[in-house]
């Protein structure tokens, strides 16, 4: 009898160990499944999935990035030369131009010269650019030549300044506008919540009374648990309003809207994490100060912040952190126009935005799918970082402490 | 010497008026919203069904689905962060292990809902096959709520004074005796505060459960774990973003965002409260 409890006690002890390791796990497979899905994308052909793309035999351009595909197929680029061809006008050629060439009847009951056609137009046009199909790619004709499919690059991902991953033939998945947006509207919004949320950690660690701060700290655990969607819909309803007003914009839609709500939502992390750092000077450290014949005030600023600096670091990290992850307040304030951003005060959208909006219409497994998890992937390292140096700072200040 | 006093005022009252407006941020978005949402939340708003398009009836599918999703994701998360915290607060004693746990605990609560959301679809709905439906979406709030189950357990077990287990033990009772009828129950009260603390969280997320659980609209109420659910979060969403009649709509979002905010907030003020009582218990004991 005793045998078996202590057998029993072993397995569930067994089992607590493991369940010890829990967060660790599922950070594991976080990673595991963002970067599986992600990375994929860059084995995805920059031309759409399932197409081509052929050009005459006499052109010596072998390859095109994605968006010098764009710029064909939009008649930016008009010139070869541009790409290191001949002195030769670009005709972009998409596949259903091929019926107002030929009529249906030569086609073949089944479409099944639909190649043969589509060869001869490729062959007899020496600019021509065209954009077909695999199944009905006129491969190894005299006078073809398909254009070698190249990969989505890292440096497309990251460098390029494009994102319209719904463009034919070649979506665009640069994510410099969507970094950049997300950096400045956090960025803004730390810039305003910063003042903001340190006057209060110095009004409550230095001059609320105790009434006024068991007043304030509730405030704060409630402002800090207001549900995101819900500043997104005040965001909405409020400030858009007010902002298009206030700055007479044609919409109030903008990066600056994004910045304040997520200020008002970093304000109890900044707020809590510099309190805490602010309370924890030493007694000694105030009283040596006042007795100097310093002021409260000229305590505060000359001792009290400089000893709770790496504190308030941190806090201005978490803060940073908050606002770098946060998506439906902003989601529903900034306008998500996926453009470079050039003002505060024009639409922008950032990577989480973009993962929310975007997600629901990627079909599983596609480029666009693919690009979003790796958007996931770069919002995931973003926190990592940012948590890690959070830890750092803050283990400098225990350190300190002793 | 009057500069320094003088600047010292200046200071002083800037910070006081930053306090005051932080409180007025605070009411000014509950303030709007209850003013807006009182009163359009009546018993019909809260037990009927969206009609006409989302302009009409009430949301009724939204709270049921909220609440699905609540004890889906506690069923996932209580257990397993309890379990969690007993063993780095009782086993794991205080070495590198307890640390690196500690960490990886704290980065996973960094880590933005959005990647709990991608994550989930990657993994429950896709991977499992669970599709979008209240199983996948309690796994993956579940899993957001994780980090809080596990630090206010933790929080709640250390709050247990040693000689409860040091007297325990001297009268022969095992490790796990002692932890399973001395330290949980009387650490029971304040792990049911972080219990409601997460409930209060996971309420109101909307970004994990966007592409696990979540649906537009729905005729009928779920029917099994494996059903799609409305959820008050993405109704607020949807109904203040992409309605064909925004000006129809608008009263119906404020009464969600009500119905929403006194959950959230009616947890965590509920929860406070039970950490006041019970912490002022502990300590006369």
């Amino acid at each position: 009898m005793k045998k078996i409890r202590k057998i029993l006690e072993r397995f569930v002890e067994g089992i607590l160990t493991v369940s010890g390791a829990i967060t660790t796990i599922t950070i594991l497979l976080i990673v595991v499944f963002l970067f599986r899905e992600g990375l994929g994308l860059f084995n995805s052909p920059s031309v759409e999935k399932g197409y081509n793309l052929c050009v005459n035999a006499s052109n010596p351009v072998l390859h095109l990035s994605s968006v010098d595909i764009m710029e064909i197929f939009d008649y930016e680029a008009t010139n070869w030369k541009e790409f290191g061809g001949a002195d030769e006008e670009i005709v972009p050629f998409r596949f259903e131009e091929i019926f107002d060439r030929y009529p249906e009847e030569e086609m073949g009951e089944n479409y099944e010269l639909l190649p043969v056609r589509l060869g001869e137009a490729i062959a007899s046009t020496p600019g021509i650019i065209a954009f077909v199909p695999q199944e009905y790619t006129p491969e190894g004709m005299d006078g073809v030549k398909v254009l070698l499919n190249d990969k989505i690059t890292p440096s497309d991902f990251f460098g390029g300044k494009q994102w319209i991953p719904t463009a034919t033939p070649a979506p665009q998945f640069g994510t410099l506008p969507l970094i950049l947006g997300t950096l400045l509207v956090s960025f803004v919004a730390i810039l305003i919540a910063l003042p903001l949320g340190l006057g209060v950690a110095i009004y409550m660690s230095e001059l609320a009374s105790n009434r006024m701060r068991s007043f304030l700290k509730p405030t704060i655990e409630l402002l800090a648990g207001i549900p995101s969607v819900v500043y997104g819909f005040f965001g909405l309803v409020v400030l858009v309003p007010l902002i298009q007003k206030v700055f007479n914009l044609p919409v109030g839609e903008t990066a600056f809207a994004g910045s304040i709500v997520l200020a008002i939502m970093a304000l109890p992390t900044i707020i809590t994490v510099a309190e805490d750092a602010m309370r924890n000077t030493p007694r000694a450290m105030r009283e040596a100060s006042l007795a100097l014949g310093a002021t409260h005030w000229q305590t505060i600023y000359r001792v009290i912040i400089p000893y709770a600096g790496s504190g308030i670091s941190a806090a201005v990290v978490l803060g940073i952190g908050r606002a770098i992850g946060e998506t439906m307040a902003v989601l529903m304030v900034t306008g998500n126009a996926a453009v470079m951003p050039h003002s505060l005060f024009e639409p922008v959208r950032t990577i989480p935005a973009t993962i929310a909006a975007e997600l629901g219409e990627a079909p599983a497994g596609g480029p666009h799918y693919q690009a979003l998890f790796m958007l996931g992937c770069v919002l995931f390292i973003i926190t990592m970082i940012i948590s890690v140096t959070a830890e750092a700072i803050s283990k400098r200040e225990s350190n300190k402490g002793l | 010497m009057t500069g320094k006093r003088t600047n010292q005022k200046i200071a002083f009252w800037i910070f006081r008026i930053l306090g005051l407006v932080v409180v007025a941020i605070l009411f000014w978005i509950l303030g709007f919203i209850i003013y807006h949402g009182a009163g359009v939340i009546n018993w019909k708003f809260l037990t009927t069904a969206p009609t006409d398009g989302m302009t009409g009836g009430g949301i009724f599918p939204a709270i049921v689905g909220t609440f699905c999703l609540i004890i889906g994701s506690m069923i996932v998360a209580f257990p397993l962060g309890v379990m969690s915290a007993i063993y780095t607060t009782e086993y794991a004693g205080n070495g590198k292990i307890v640390k690196f746990i500690r960490v990886m605990t704290n980065n996973l609560g960094s880590i933005p809902s959005i990647i709990f959301g991608l994550f989930g679809m990657a993994l429950f709905v896709n991977t499992l096959g669970f599709g979008d439906s209240i199983i996948a979406g309690s796994f993956t709030l579940g899993l957001l709520a994780l980090p809080l189950v596990i630090r206010t357990t933790e929080e709640a077990l250390k709050a247990v004074p040693d000689s409860y287990r040091t007297g325990s033990l001297a009268l022969g009772a095992t490790k796990l005796q002692t932890i399973w009828r001395v330290v949980l129950p009387s650490a029971f009260p304040n792990i049911t505060t972080g219990l409601i603390l997460s409930i209060g969280r996971v309420s109101g997320e909307t970004a994990p459960i966007l592409f696990t659980a979540a649906a537009y609209f729905l005729p009928k109420l779920p029917s099994s774990i494996y059903d799609q659910v409305m959820a008050l979060p993405y109704h607020l969403y949807v109904i203040a973003t992409s309605g064909t009649d925004l000006e129809a709509t608008r009263p119906i979002a404020y009464g969600t965002a009500l119905v929403l905010i006194i959950i959230v907030l009616g947890m965590n003020l509920l929860a406070s409260f039970m950490r006041r009582h019970f912490g002022k218990k502990v300590k006369t004991n």
